[in-house]
């Protein structure tokens, strides 16, 4: 373990470890406090980022923040890590990184070259010294595309989660969620409900249900209910349709081991769901949500800082070649972030540190009603995701998970990123909007269909 | 027969009697028209008023005073909202002054008692002021019918959870109750959680607990949330045991039987296939 040390004028700031200075010179949030682990103060924090800028990027090879023989992340990342694909940013240091990003010699291509050259650690330390704006223009230059149905994470296009979550799970309520979500043109990254009961038969009737409206109005999207990765795999045993394996992750082995699960038992779930084969356009079909604080949360950050375990759960991720991975970055509340600033950048280092990393990265822009966060704040980090180039986000009725009881990004701020930034569905679902006249878009417009699609009508008429 | 026209910018309204969800808001341009945009704002309000609502411990006082009942009063190490909201390990331990205030109360009425009752004001005050003094009748009544006997109702001020364990343990009490005001949603600022643990000592996680959610008006009833503490009570000292190995036996039941069997059936698949 290296010791570092920094001088600014007459004052010498020490650092322990590799450890210790990323966690001081990551930008103040809460569950830092409530780790112990911030910086003193404002002016530590600063030392801290000018001491990792010096740091050369090969040092991350060296140092493992969590020890290799005791956390079988570590492991992953060090074993997966491909020195070829490093070679072209291994004389930097992290500060040089900084530089080389924002550069025009880093471009989508070489991006998507650099991926698996690095460590979650290497990226997390590069965004600790980056400002919003480097966040959004970095992130800008990377595209992370994945198929199953529809197509995600093309330029120009954002992908919205319909999440049609009810109390009861009572279906007629879930059914008429989806309708007015698919209505205002939401679902193509996927219609995904988080159940209330964990119960298996539940879920299996829940997945049913998807599946046979996905089929009769032969939507481009793909199904999910947001159950243990074990009972995924216990349905599609019992021969139930499923289209996307979900699964909650963090970026340490004891993390995860309180989610009951590690990386045998993703693989597990990924096997199970690749036998089904239902992707017509791919066979990207993991589905992870993440977020900053689930490790500390779980007393099993090993002292490091959160948002370098959260960066090294889209280590996690990216072995499985995920569809979607969603940092669902407000939910966990103030104790870890604290207020809409902490949000918001929270959100853009997660979508620029997965994006760096290979990740296909979308967020679920959201609050708690006991953080210092408004309507507002959200409507900040969307338009800045929106231009970061996100994947995708949530489309929730009026933003208000009755089920979850949080708020989160509604239908209606989905049309609103596409009116002001032009960015379109997945072209599939985009063709199928068009074709069932629910809306068309033009020189960014959105333009809706004046009367309601055939098929809804009927179906509403069922209501009487 | 033609039925009667539709709202053009909101023809699914009948859609909103299925759930509770905002859906059929209707739209200006591609936005959410006036109306919906401040109900939720006021929504909202009200979430964050019930966070931040001081805990009025002297008006549940003197209600439980006209009832008979003593109360005692104590505080987190949370000194203040701010300090409770961002670090959750202090809401979870009594101040100083009050461990001792509470350990002298104690060595005052040795013998320990069979259930301490805690009120936390948690995160929503709102919740404590409206439902506590009816559910606690509502407990107490079918308390002393099976013989029960209990301390003075405790009062914490920027209290969690866990910190009825440490008040438990203090009074001797075989089982702890942690009424508490829960995380208000956009549509429930008022919910009371009751938290429920058999030999309670410091240290123990949620997995010792068990949880009646939702206590309210809209939600579950005092009498309904009454009778599953008290099922929680029997069988816990039966067992000698609370939490995950204790199950609400009775609910996961009901849970188990009201889903799976008719779940496909919903109005987008239900129609002939004309």
């Amino acid at each position: 373990m290296a010791a570092f040390a920094h001088t600014v004028g007459a004052q010498t700031y020490r650092f322990d470890s590799l450890k210790d200075v990323m966690a001081k010179a990551s930008p103040a949030r809460s569950g830092d406090f409530l780790a112990g682990v911030a910086a003193l103060n404002d002016g530590e924090r600063v030392a801290a980022q000018m001491a990792l800028a010096d740091i050369p990027l090969s040092h991350f090879l060296q140092e493992a923040l969590i020890p290799y023989e005791t956390d079988e992340v570590t492991r992953l990342i060090i074993d997966s890590h491909d020195k070829q694909a490093f070679a072209v940013v291994s004389h930097l240091t992290v500060g040089g990184f900084r530089d080389w990003l924002l550069s025009d010699a880093a471009d989508e291509q070489s991006l998507r070259a650099l991926a698996p050259g690095l460590t979650p650690e290497m990226v997390a330390a590069v965004s600790k010294i980056m400002r919003v704006q480097d966040l959004v223009l970095v992130a800008q230059k990377i595209r992370v595309v994945t198929k199953f149905r529809g197509t995600l994470g093309l330029r120009g296009r954002l992908s919205t989660r319909l999440q049609p979550n009810h109390p009861t799970d009572e279906p007629a309520g879930i059914a008429a969620s989806i309708l007015d979500g698919l209505l205002y043109g939401n679902g193509d990254a996927m219609i995904g409900i988080n159940p209330a009961t964990d119960s298996i038969a539940s879920i299996c009737a829940m997945l049913e249900m998807l599946d046979a409206i996905i089929q009769r109005y032969d939507i481009p999207t793909q199904a999910c209910v947001l159950t243990h990765v074990t009972t995924s795999i216990e349905a599609i045993n019992r021969g139930v349709p499923l289209d996307l394996v979900f699964q909650s992750i963090a970026g340490t082995e004891a993390a995860n081991a309180s989610f009951g699960i590690n990386l045998n038992i993703l693989q597990e779930g990924y096997d199970a769901g690749l036998s089904l084969n239902r992707g017509t356009l791919g066979q990207n079909l993991m589905y992870f949500e993440t977020g900053q604080g689930s490790a500390l949360s779980a007393n099993a950050h090993h002292g490091v800082d959160q948002q370098t375990c959260e960066t090294r759960a889209y280590a996690v991720a990216r072995h499985f070649k995920p569809f979607l991975v969603n940092t669902v970055v407000g939910f966990i509340g103030p104790e870890y972030l604290y207020n809409g600033k902490q949000i918001i950048r929270a959100g853009l280092e997660d979508h620029f540190c997965g994006k760096l990393l290979g990740v296909p990265m979308g967020c679920d822009i959201c609050y708690t009603n006991h953080a210092e966060a408004d309507q507002d704040d959200m409507d900040t980090l969307l338009t800045l995701l929106g231009v970061a180039g996100i994947n995708f986000i949530m489309g929730i009725p009026g933003s208000d998970d009755i089920m979850l009881n949080y708020q989160t990004t509604s239908f209606h701020d989905a049309l609103y990123a596409r009116q002001t930034l032009g960015l379109k569905p997945a072209p599939e679902f985009e063709q199928w909007l068009a074709n069932m006249g629910i809306f068309t878009q033009a020189d960014g417009k959105v333009r809706f269909g004046n009367n309601l699609p055939p098929a809804f009508r009927q179906a509403l008429a069922q209501l009487g | 027969m033609e039925k009667p026209p539709v709202d053009p910018q909101n023809p699914w309204l009948e859609l909103r009697r299925l759930t509770p969800a905002r859906i059929a808001l209707g739209r200006t341009g591609t936005s959410l028209p006036t109306r919906a945009q401040l109900d939720f704002q006021y929504a909202h309000a009200q979430a964050r008023d019930a966070v931040h609502l001081p805990f009025d411990h002297a008006g549940i006082s003197t209600q439980l005073h006209e009832r008979g009942r003593d109360s005692l009063l104590l505080h987190s190490a949370a000194v203040d909202r701010n300090s409770y909201l961002q670090r959750p390990d202090l809401g979870r331990k009594l101040s100083d002054a009050s461990a001792q205030t509470l350990r002298e109360h104690a060595q005052a009425h040795p013998g320990g008692v069979d259930l301490a009752i805690v009120v936390a004001d948690g995160l929503s005050a709102l919740a404590v002021h409206r439902h506590t003094l009816p559910f606690l009748t509502r407990l107490e009544e079918q308390m002393s019918a099976d013989g029960w006997s209990s301390a003075p109702v405790i009062l914490v001020e920027q209290g969690r959870v866990a910190i009825g364990d440490e008040i438990g343990q203090l009074l001797g009490a075989k089982m702890v109750v942690m009424l508490i005001g829960e995380r208000p949603g956009l549509s429930s600022p008022d919910s009371l959680g009751l938290y429920f643990t058999y030999n309670p000592k410091v240290g123990l996680t949620d997995a010792f607990r068990n949880c009646i959610s939702n206590v309210r008006l809209e939600g579950l009833s005092y009498g309904m949330a009454a009778h599953r503490l008290l099922y929680l009570m029997r069988e816990a000292c039966r067992r000698q045991l609370s939490g995950v190995n204790l199950k609400d036996e009775a609910q996961v039941q009901t849970l188990e039987s009201e889903t799976g069997a008719d779940m496909k059936g919903n109005f987008l698949l239900d129609q002939s296939k004309s």
